[in-house]
């Protein structure tokens, strides 16, 4: 199908530092874990959002990254959320299966699902839109490009923010792009592809 | 766009190892709640919907070496083989694959097993399946919460229209563990009776297992004509684990998913709800039906037959659903005693023959989100 949709903006998130089109936002001046560099980079880029205490890491990179990625583009409530990653939600499991013998906290449990990432970025942004999450080995540009345009072709979304969001043994992943009809690169499997393996030397 | 049919379907729970079976229990109304010893519990133990680990492995001894699969595997995997031997002329080679699941194997978290370590990863257990049957197709997993099961048949309509495969098989499953037992247990949400939907005296949900396969095509074959003609999923934007008050994200589900099938909501002539028996689920589900102008419509839960199978239930229910359609049967809320929501439903106190042609079937999940699908069946019954 010929590709009308294009990527206006995108993300990187990966090794201490924060990338929006190619530019560095944010970069750590020493080697933090997630969860340090996840507090630096939310005072660097003024989050002011209390709810982000309140996160699993997995959602604070989310929360964190759209935050980034949106800020000044376009979106509508109906802008729709396309994610994947391969452990799904497993950083947080393995925090709740520790505590099953002890004391197990509701505030951890909920954060057991990869799709909670979907509900506060929702939250943060108003978008009743349509969410899927899926579970992938690696980056797999194919599903990413072909579930969001069928988002967009049959009008269920105004625009997508569709990417990846890995996050396993306290190394972080992340790409996210928004994905609408206006911008310079179309919005195919190839390009995808190209901008999360977009390394920034 | 091309019409997408719903065929062969099977689910494998406590009510039986076939959608025939299920089906009998559903109408005669045997729960599969039933009283298990747990040492977390202050009464001895809780109200689930637990399948009978020796009679799945004699069930599955038919297909494959039981010692060799996890639980999930195995219901996943008869699931997928009751689908492939009611019809032969499903081909391997050009059919999709959809896995839908929360937890999958979580049960293996803890390392207390003998498979190997990442067993536990939903990878893992997409490869497991693909491997069995030797599907060519890279398998497509969903892991979206309480609505997977049905998002996943939602993608499966979506992915044939687009043209990615032009038929899928669609499995979801979901385990009773400890991993979730513990955090419902925390969250205070689980019933200490077997859980009553919609009912003033519910006081929580009763947690099941089961697995579940349809076979989605863009063909209509003689058995079966029923189609899915709407589809829509939206986030409340309200709550990551409590329903949003005013039902927005089912309420968006419902109304985008009639608007796609062209048909109002006085055409529907039943909707098979979430009705998970918390108090503020079903409330929010009696807001938004209500805002959606369907409070009139006969509407059940299953949740009092299969307690809430998490990933699974949405699947489940629109296999029974599907079902409901083509045997002009309405099946009984079980477990309804007196009306608990500040809304008046029409819930299905009664097992009952009548004419039916539309079915919506709708689910919520942690996250803030929702989903609804549109089922009809045509006219060439």
């Amino acid at each position: 199908m010929h590709s009308t949709s294009f990527i206006s903006h995108f993300v990187r998130i990966k090794s201490s530092q924060i990338f929006k089109n190619e530019e560095l936002v944010f970069k750590s001046e020493e080697q933090l874990n997630s969860s340090q560099f996840l507090k630096e980079a939310y005072k660097a880029i003024n989050l002011n959002y209390p709810k982000y205490y309140k996160m699993d890491l997995l959602c604070k990179l989310g929360v964190l990254g759209t935050t980034v990625l949106l800020k000044d583009a376009d979106y509508t409530s109906e802008t729709a959320l396309v994610l994947s990653n391969a452990s799904s939600s497993l950083d947080t499991d393995l925090k709740h299966q520790q505590s099953i013998q002890n004391m197990v906290s509701p505030a951890v449990f909920v954060y057991t699902l990869p799709n909670i990432v979907l509900g506060e970025i929702s939250i943060k942004f108003g978008l009743q839109s349509e969410n899927a999450f899926f579970i992938e080995e690696q980056f797999n540009s194919d599903i990413l490009q072909e579930y969001s345009s069928i988002l967009l072709n049959s009008k269920k979304a105004s625009s997508v923010v569709c990417g990846w969001i890995e996050l396993k043994n306290d190394e972080y992943d992340v790409f996210l792009c928004l994905v609408s009809n206006v911008g310079e690169i179309p919005f195919t499997i190839e390009n995808l592809k190209k901008l999360y393996l977009f390394e920034n030397e | 766009m091309k019409e997408i049919f719903l065929q062969e379907d099977a689910i494998i729970s406590p009510l039986g190892f076939s959608t025939k079976e299920n089906l009998e229990a559903v109408r005669t109304g045997r729960s599969g709640l039933l009283f298990h010893e747990h040492k977390r519990f202050s009464q001895g133990g809780l109200f689930a919907g637990i399948i009978d680990s020796k009679e799945l492995a004699d069930e599955f001894s038919a297909i494959g070496d039981p010692t060799k699969f996890t639980k999930l595997e195995k219901m996943m995997l008869l699931a997928i083989q009751k689908v492939l031997v009611s019809n032969h002329k499903i081909d391997i080679t050009t059919t999709g694959l959809i896995i839908s699941t929360t937890k999958g194997n979580i049960d293996l978290l803890s390392g207390d097993h003998n498979f190997e370590k990442d067993r536990f990863s939903l990878n893992s257990l997409a490869k497991v399946i693909q491997d069995f049957f030797q599907f060519k197709f890279k398998p497509v997993i969903v892991s979206n919460a309480c609505i997977s099961g049905g998002l996943a048949v939602i993608i499966a309509k979506r992915f044939i229209q687009a043209g990615k495969f032009n038929s899928a098989i669609v499995v979801a499953g979901d385990l009773v563990s400890d991993f979730v037992i513990s955090g419902f247990q925390s969250f205070q949400a689980l019933s200490n009776k077997p859980c009553k939907p919609f009912s003033i005296n519910r006081n929580g949900i009763s947690i099941g297992e089961a697995a579940a396969a349809i076979y989605v095509c863009d063909q209509l074959n003689e058995t079966t004509n029923i189609s899915v003609i709407g589809d829509a999923t939206a986030n409340d934007a309200n709550h990551i684990s409590g329903p949003s008050r005013n039902g927005d994200g089912l309420f968006l589900s419902i109304s985008n998913s009639l608007k796609e099938a062209k048909i109002s909501a006085k055409e529907i002539d039943y909707i098979s709800a979430h009705g998970t028996a918390t108090i503020y689920n079903d409330e929010m589900e009696a807001i938004a039906f209500n805002r959606a102008g369907l409070a009139n419509v006969s509407v059940n839960s299953f949740k009092g037959l299969y307690g809430h199978t998490l990933g699974a239930s949405a699947m489940v229910e629109t296999i029974l659903s599907k079902h409901s359609l083509l045997n002009n049967e309405l099946y009984k809320s079980h477990n309804f005693e007196e009306l608990g929501v500040s809304i008046p439903l029409n819930i299905i106190q009664q097992t009952e023959q009548r004419e039916l042609k539309y079915a919506l079937k709708t689910a919520s999940g942690f996250g803030g989100c929702n989903m609804a699908v549109v089922l009809k069946k045509s006219e060439n019954a």
